[in-house]
């Protein structure tokens, strides 16, 4: 049985105003998505995919355009300041950089207490007990409470937005690039933190990154983002290991592979590749496919005509692909997998709870 | 004054988790002497005032004819006045309205400058552009002028000039505030408050008026300074205090009147009023200083902890093993590089060799000192660091012990490119002009020559259409764009070897495959060399031939790319390479190097990894650890190294 939905999304768009004669700029461009209960959906993409300015907008910090934010069944893509304070102890937010999402003037047990004071009326002590012990919960020394934000390293400082994060117990936490800006070793300790806690408290995330393979080892689903659009959505394994979409080819081609021969393979398998390049000479089609000025395979008719996102056929071993829909008009069946990527490295998919 | 910093002091000491141990903001301010001071000559001021007819026998308005101009004596300890009366007298009983007046015009002030400024910053829109119009408005009125006509209407009433003053003055609180709040407004952790739920109300008093305290306090005491001042002035024109009724500002006029007969009498007059206004300036400053010192991180990484610093660097030399000469071969030779910061050991002992047309990467976490020391190879460590001992040798020339030296390699030589490409570009010129500059600089020739070559550079970083990027801005370009500048930029003088500090680290990964290629083909063209300095293990085997491992200042390994990749003998480098996600294994918790990079002053005596490492045993931590080279052309600092070879599953 499938969980329910604890968050839709149904042709989001958000505009931006560029100042007078510029006509608005299309950040968010009618995104769709649904997120269950207990998982994980990756938003993937560059800077200006508007992968952030989703987030922002599910959380209330952007004002919507149009479209419809449905969060545990109730509307609030317009939400009023009071609605969203009661949203507060169940929508939750983990930001990138853990130096300006932590106020340094205040104390890290202030921080934490926050989120207490709108929802709970309780003693200084009962307040004191919980912040330690969410402290505690996500790694951090019990003396943490009354030390400033200055005094702790980015790795820790991401541990303790964790914690204020979850202080209410929430249902969906929105992690917008919670690992990029921290070093490797410290990365991979934040990415094991956000999956125990996941599975212990049956969180959902929307997990915003733009890097593949962090969004991937988290994230049951996938959406790849490109200049506001979904391009390619589908389960995380087949959309990293069998990317369709040719953005999400050149997105997966891009990154180098921590192997120096498989890298040079790579390598010279995309110098052969046609019009790999970014093309910073040409502009992006109106009209068209978002991606087709960069794009080595588009065709006259992906310039004139934006490619609908449309689910995809049965898979290639005649099993219903899970839910695997891509905007291209030359991408119209799933990918055969490739023996190379069939390896045992792909354990089979636990089902969400 | 006392208001403000009371309220900031209370908002931080009564929330529920504070600690009960960190000392109050009145004891913090009292630890430092010039607030004690400036706190005890305003203490006086305000007893002695207050209680004026216990300190002095006389009556401020009761005059003694015998005795005019006489000078300090033992029944007028400050002398008298041309009427013969009491100056100590008039000094105090003066002062208790010098005093009211700073109190009302201050109250006044902030509440009318804070209130104003935080709406302002904080709603934008329609109130923003209210009340910064009526602001500028304000600005253009002479606030003499208005003062002076308010005491026109209301003659003698000093209430009144005060709190119009205090109004006339709040514009500029409410300015300065309202930029502040602005930045703070944008800051992610106002975001969080509102996600956490809470008011506007409360994100206000909460997080954005800490935030602004050091500005309300300074600008606070400055405008109280200036209220003493004015409220002087008004005196000495007879516009305060109706004579024969005592004020500090009459009792400059008096004394003016009679200097040539006394010049004694400006002494009572004027000092009490330098010594108010420079205690006002003093104790703001105190105050702002000691609300801050909780927080500002400055303060944590300076102090007490130096001496440490030094007690623990000293024994590391024991384990730095003498280095090996320098490699004749090599274009790039370091051996021994140490480098200090503030008297902090961040880099220690480093070796490294880089061979003409052969690209090195330098890879580590943050705080492992790698970019330091691709920054002393050149000459420029920041934060006033200096190079304590090692050699760099360049083209068989020793560089680092010359300043000269270092700068005649510079640009020729050696080529720098840092992370952040807009910093390598200078905002106010078109990056053509930039370009042609240093083509100038390095190869001399006439302009014309100069800007065809700062073309040609651009074309040759592939630049689409580089006449017309020539003209543009550096804020004109992209990203990736702006790297292909900064790198044609460090082309200009043809150098040998480009250092290239994280130079993708900031881009789009399809446009970091880019300028991986784009380095990777100019280096195949023009035979130079290249020194990567990065934490990102696919850039490595993308780009490099060999790296050096770095951590905690030291190189822990150093090898061909290949064999290090098969095969890592030192447990950092296999820990870092384990921890990247690109080759997890889904619905497994990444395996994770517990713990952290230890800051330079908290170096152990042993092995720096010991304390994160799953082999460290006893002896890691007896002795500092030596670079070894178990096998042909591969150096490991590791003592377990033997049993990472036999186990040889690592990777």
């Amino acid at each position: 049985m499938t969980p329910p939905n604890i968050l839709e999304v149904r042709d989001l768009s958000v505009q931006f105003r560029q100042g007078r004669g510029t006509p608005p700029l299309r950040a968010v461009d009618g995104v769709g998505f649904t997120v269950r209960e207990g998982e994980t959906v990756g938003l993937v993409g560059e800077s200006g995919s508007g992968k952030s300015t989703i987030g922002r907008a599910i959380l209330g910090l952007n004002p919507v355009h149009s479209g419809e934010i449905r969060f545990a069944g109730q509307d609030i893509t317009r939400a009023a300041p009071r609605t969203r304070r009661g949203l507060s102890d169940r929508l939750q937010v983990v930001f990138q950089d853990p130096y300006s999402s932590l106020n340094p003037a205040r104390t890290i047990g202030q921080t934490l207490a926050e989120p207490l004071l709108v929802h709970e009326k309780l003693g200084k002590a009962e307040v004191l007990n919980r912040v330690t012990a969410m402290l505690e919960r996500v790694g951090m020394p019990a003396d943490t409470a009354g030390r400033y934000p200055g005094q702790f390293s980015g790795g820790q400082r991401q541990r303790i937005a964790i914690a204020r994060a979850l202080m209410l117990s929430p249902k969906l936490v929105i992690c917008d690039e919670p690992v990029s800006a921290l070093d490797l070793s410290i990365q991979a300790q934040v990415m094991n933190l956000l999956a125990e806690l996941q599975s212990e408290l049956s969180l959902s995330y929307l997990f915003i990154a733009h890097d593949l393979p962090v969004v991937r080892h988290l994230s049951h689903r996938i959406l790849v983002l490109y200049r506001g659009q979904v391009l390619e959505a589908g389960d995380a394994g087949e959309v990293y290991d069998r990317p369709a979409h040719p953005y999400t080819q050149a997105l997966l081609a891009a990154a180098p592979e921590p192997d120096p021969a498989a890298q040079r393979t790579r390598r010279l398998a995309r110098a052969d590749a046609a019009g790999a390049g970014t093309g910073t000479a040409a502009a992006p089609s109106a009209t068209g496919c978002v991606f087709a000025h960069r794009c080595p395979i588009a065709v006259d008719v992906c310039r004139e005509k934006r490619p609908p996102l449309l689910t995809l056929g049965a898979g290639p071993d005649g099993a219903p692909s899970s839910e695997r829909s891509v905007a291209c008009h030359l991408v119209v069946e799933p990918p055969v997998p490739s023996p190379a990527s069939a390896g045992p490295k792909h354990l089979p998919r636990p089902k969400n709870p | 004054m006392s208001t403000t910093a009371q309220a900031t002091a209370n908002a931080a000491v009564n929330s529920p988790t504070a600690k009960p141990s960190s000392p109050g903001l009145v004891r913090r301010v009292l630890r430092r002497p010039a607030a004690v001071i400036a706190t005890a000559w305003l203490a006086l001021l305000l007893l002695a005032t207050t209680a004026a007819p216990l300190f002095t026998a006389h009556d401020p308005l009761s005059q003694d004819l015998d005795n005019v101009l006489s000078g300090p004596s033992g029944s007028h300890l400050l002398g008298t006045d041309v009427l013969g009366r009491d100056l100590l007298s008039r000094l105090l009983f003066g002062g208790r309205s010098t005093l009211g007046a700073v109190v009302e015009a201050l109250t006044v002030y902030l509440l009318i400058g804070v209130t104003l400024g935080l709406l302002a910053g904080y709603r934008g829109g329609w109130v923003d552009w209210v009340t910064t119009r009526v602001a500028d408005m304000m600005f253009a009125m002479p606030p003499i002028i208005i003062v002076l006509v308010v005491l026109a209407v209301f003659p003698g009433n000093l209430h009144a000039a005060m709190i119009t003053f205090g109004i006339l003055g709040a514009p500029g609180l409410m300015r300065v505030l309202r930029a502040q709040t602005l930045t703070i407004r944008e800051e992610l952790f106002i975001a969080a408050a509102k996600v956490a739920g809470l008011t506007h109300g409360q994100i206000l008093r909460r997080h954005v008026l800490p935030r602004m305290a050091s500005t309300i306090i300074v600008q606070g005491a400055l405008f109280s300074a200036i209220v003493v001042i004015i409220q002087a002035g008004l005196g000495y024109l007879g516009l305060g205090a109706q004579p024969p009724d005592p004020s500090w500002g009459g009792l400059v006029a008096d004394a003016s009147q009679a200097i040539d007969r006394d010049p004694w009498m400006l002494v009572p007059a004027g000092v009490p009023l330098v010594l108010t206004v420079v205690a006002l300036a003093l104790l703001g400053d105190a105050i702002r200083d000691a609300a801050v010192e909780k927080w500002s991180v400055s303060k944590a990484s300076s102090g007490p902890d130096k001496a440490k610093a030094k007690a623990a660097a000293a024994p590391a030399d024991a384990g730095s093993e003498a280095p090996l000469p320098p490699d004749p071969q090599a274009l790039l030779s370091v051996r021994g590089l140490t480098i200090e910061i503030g008297g902090t050991r961040v880099v220690d002992g480093v070796s490294l060799d880089v061979a003409p047309g052969e690209t090195v990467g330098l890879v580590g976490e943050s705080g492992c000192g790698k970019s330091v020391t691709s920054l002393g190879v050149l000459g420029l460590i920041p934060g006033g660091g200096r190079i304590t001992a090692g050699s760099v040798v360049f083209d068989g020339v020793e560089v680092s012990g010359s300043r000269d030296a270092m700068a005649a390699i510079r640009g020729t030589g050696i080529a720098y490119v840092s992370q952040e490409p807009m910093v390598a570009l200078d905002p106010t010129y078109p990056v053509g002009r930039q370009l042609a500059e240093a083509v100038h600089t390095h190869r001399g020739g006439s302009r014309e020559e100069a800007r065809k070559r700062a073309v040609e550079l651009l074309d040759s970083v592939h630049i689409p259409n580089p006449e017309a990027v020539a003209r543009r801005y550096p804020h004109q370009l992209s990203g990736g764009m702006a790297q292909r500048v900064a790198i044609a930029l460090a082309l200009a003088g043809e150098p040998r070897l480009l250092i290239a500090d994280e130079p993708t680290t900031a881009l789009d990964v399809t446009v970091q495959a880019e300028i991986l290629g784009l380095l990777r083909e100019l280096q195949e063209r023009t035979g130079m060399a290249v020194l990567i300095v990065t934490h990102d293990w696919g850039v490595v085997a993308d780009l490099c031939r060999r790296a050096v491992v770095m951590y905690a200042g030291q190189v822990v390994e150093q090898a061909d790319v290949e064999p290090m990749f098969a095969r890592p003998m030192h447990p950092y480098t296999a820990g870092l390479m384990a921890a990247n996600p690109h080759k997890a294994v889904w619905g497994e918790p990444l395996p994770t190097i517990p713990g952290a990079v230890p800051a330079p002053r908290d170096w152990p005596h042993g092995c720096r990894f010991a304390a994160r490492c799953d082999l460290a045993t006893d002896a890691c931590r007896a002795d500092a650890v030596a670079l070894t080279e178990p096998q042909a052309g591969r150096l490991t600092r590791c003592i377990h190294v033997q049993s990472l070879i036999e186990e040889g599953s690592l990777r």
